[in-house]
């Protein structure tokens, strides 16, 4: 509730840096970006050069600012010069236009309005990751954190339940997807000859995620069916359970390469493929918990005998969720074994779920909004970080805290992901406020 | 036929004997009244009845189908529509959602909408949303509809448990204690609410309630339950003037 209070009390006051950019739809905002990408593209590398800089800073300059500290104006001159001052300044002059423009959009269905945004929105996504690879591994991964951090939040967040078994389900996804691209795709020391022509595989690897996806959802029955009984920590302490089992699991089947790994996973895993699959586990995941099917895990966790007593079938209702949150986590686990080309069962450990875990309380619970941008800012700072190597540890868990102590419920929690609100035209806003 | 028929229930909580022996027969239409001293097992019967408890000895039909062993959302589905004591609302939903959430199982869209927005998905969410709202009208909340429900003065919030459990279709509607911890002027709101509830949709109720005046106004018949048993059943004027009755709640009378 204190959330709560300390927005709406700012919505009556909006600051004049908000109210300055509060005419402004999400159009205008997208078409800014894609100039200062544009910029970079173009004058990145002589700008660099003119500010000192050995290359274009990949992440907004960060790591560079703490590898070498004598280099920290060049950086902030550099993202003011490309991104903070161009972006600003395009949005707000340009915003009569992108107004009028997206005005004319929305008239059409809200669909064809999403997809143009969206179009828009991945091509400024391939410009700014064709300047380096590293900005487009960081990318994928983000776009791969996104469906975890929402697909967990649907669990921890929506139904209030507590599981740890997510790093497990991502596992299963990734190992099954691997094992059948790499079965049927490749030529491997493990699986022996391709049983089928690789140029197949491509339009084959969504069957293959999918295939991830239902078993992972299929291992998720398996917590589900015992701790579904009764409520409390015994989820927790069943899944936690699960996670490990999974692990130790993978690590004594030699046929998937035990502790040394699953290796020469085709590249298939492309930007547009990532970006693709991580739309759609935002689409389906907001229409769910948007449709009363999905506030019904709201309503189990608030109170459930009330829930019960107002016809909702509470225990399906739980296992569908459940099922549903690790079919996503499969095929993010698929996602990511075909991004890095490698998995090992040591990675989907501890360290996995304390990551997971801390993106879905840092973004906010209960909240899709909130997970894009805990998944985002996480690992933004994770990798901004890098350099400071074990202080990262750190900074990053003190983070955590002070979200936990200020907002409790992380950042954005309790917050509706409405799109018809995102993309609609703001013009008429400045004259209302 | 009774519309509800409760035979012969006794419930043991491990050794203690809650319920004994407690028979019911409510036609439809009929308002019918549970009145006892704190203890003496109302809510259990109520539980008992929707299925949050399994008794241990006894027979519940409604119209002619066993309820005994189903669980609760199934015999809400059935149409027992209830109101809880502490009035149980969702401290995240607003009034609106409250409300569909309670025709639940009327919703067939299945997955395939709840994942995909399908058009029947689309259809059906907007015709539960005008029904919600025709019962928030009803119950005089619909001024709340995009508020949270925590944001509400108290008679509201019960007011929209009433449309809550409206929602369900009820046949019978069961209200525990509804009027609890009401100012007079949110009393007199609450009984034309009742008044209303009987005439739109011609329910049955079957009321606990601990304030006679509610009681006595609204009940056809009374039963007053002591230490899980009943023991008067009949109009409030007979029960008002059974020395039983008034034994249970004020004590023997020394006869001098």
């Amino acid at each position: 509730m204190k959330v709560k209070k300390g927005t709406s009390a700012r919505k009556k006051q909006p600051s004049t840096f908000r109210r300055f950019f509060s005419g402004i739809p999400a159009l205008g905002w997208l078409l800014a970006a894609f100039i200062a990408v544009l910029l970079e593209y173009y004058i990145g590398d002589p700008l660099s050069e003119a500010l000192g800089l050995p290359k274009i800073p990949v992440l907004f300059g960060v790591v560079v600012m703490l590898k070498k500290p004598f280099l920290i104006p060049g950086a902030f001159a550099y993202v003011f010069l490309i991104y903070a001052f161009p972006i600003a300044i395009i949005a707000k002059i340009t915003a009569p236009i992108t107004n009028w423009l997206t005005e004319k959009v929305f008239r059409l269905p809200l669909m064809v309005s999403a997809v143009l945004h969206l179009l828009f929105l991945y091509f400024i996504l391939h410009l700014w990751s064709d300047v380096s690879d590293y900005r487009l591994l960081m990318l994928k991964l983000t776009m791969i954190g996104i469906i975890l951090t929402l697909s967990l939040n649907v669990i921890n967040g929506y139904m209030g339940e507590f599981s740890c078994s997510h790093p497990g389900f991502m596992a299963l996804g990734a190992y099954t997807a691997s094992t059948f691209t790499v079965l049927l795709f490749v030529k491997d020391r493990l699986f022996g000859p391709a049983l089928l022509p690789p140029g197949l595989g491509q339009f084959l690897f969504p069957v293959a995620l999918i295939l991830g996806g239902l078993v992972a959802a299929v291992g998720a029955l398996t917590v589900a069916i015992p701790s579904f009984r009764t409520r409390g920590d015994y989820l927790a302490i069943i899944s936690l359970a699960f996670m490990f089992i999974v692990k130790s699991l993978i690590e004594n089947l030699e046929v998937v390469g035990g502790p040394r790994g699953l290796s020469s996973q085709p590249d298939w895993a492309d930007l547009p493929t990532v970006f693709v699959w991580t739309v759609l586990c935002v689409w389906t995941i907001n229409n769910f918990v948007e449709s009363t099917m999905g506030k019904a895990l709201n309503a189990v966790r608030d109170e459930e005998s009330a829930a019960e007593a107002m016809t909702v079938n509470t225990r399906q209702t739980k296992m569908i969720a459940f099922m549903f949150g690790a079919f996503w986590a499969g095929v993010a686990g698929g996602l990511f074994a075909h991004v890095l080309r490698y998995v090992n069962p040591g990675t989907f450990g501890i360290q996995k779920l304390a990551e997971v875990l801390a993106m879905v309380y840092f973004g906010g619970l209960n909240s899709v909004f909130g997970s894009i941008v805990g998944a985002v800012s996480f690992n933004l700072l994770s990798e901004a970080l890098r350099p400071l190597e074990i202080f990262k540890w750190i900074i990053i868990p003190v983070l955590l805290i002070l979200v936990m102590i200020y907002r409790p419920t992380g950042l954005i929690a309790f917050r509706r992901f409405n799109v018809r609100e995102i993309l609609r035209p703001k013009s008429g806003t400045k004259e209302r406020v | 036929m009774p519309l509800l028929q409760v035979k012969k229930m006794t419930h043991f909580f491990s050794g203690l004997r809650a319920v004994h022996n407690y028979d019911l027969s409510i036609d439809p239409g009929e308002v019918r009244g549970l009145i006892g001293p704190n203890g003496a097992g109302k809510t259990t019967i109520f539980n008992l009845i929707t299925g949050v408890l399994t008794p241990t000895e006894g027979e519940i039909t409604l119209d002619g189908v066993s309820l005994v062993g189903l669980k609760p959302h199934q015999i809400a589905s059935m149409g027992i529509g209830r109101t809880f004591q502490n009035m149980k609302l969702w401290r995240h939903m607003t009034v609106l959602e409250h409300v569909k959430m309670a025709r639940y199982s009327k919703l067939s869209y299945g997955l395939t909408g709840a994942f995909f927005g399908t058009m029947k998905r689309i259809r059906e969410e907007k015709e539960n949303e005008e029904h919600a709202y025709h019962l928030l009208e009803l119950m005089e909340a619909a001024q709340f509809a995009d508020q949270n429900v925590l944001n509400l003065p108290y008679g509201a919030q019960r007011r929209v448990e009433m449309a809550r459990a409206l929602a369900t279709d009820p046949k019978i509607l069961f209200l525990d204690e509804p009027t609890v911890g009401m100012t007079p002027e949110e009393l007199v709101d609450m009984m034309n609410v009742f008044r209303k509830i009987r005439e739109e949709f011609g329910l049955a109720i079957f009321l606990i309630e601990h304030r006679m005046k509610v009681v006595m106004e609204l009940c056809e018949r009374i039963q007053t339950l002591v230490f899980g048993e009943v023991i008067a059943e009949g109009t409030p004027d007979e029960i008002q003037n059974n020395p039983q009755v008034i034994e249970a709640y004020l004590g023997k009378e020394e006869v001098a």
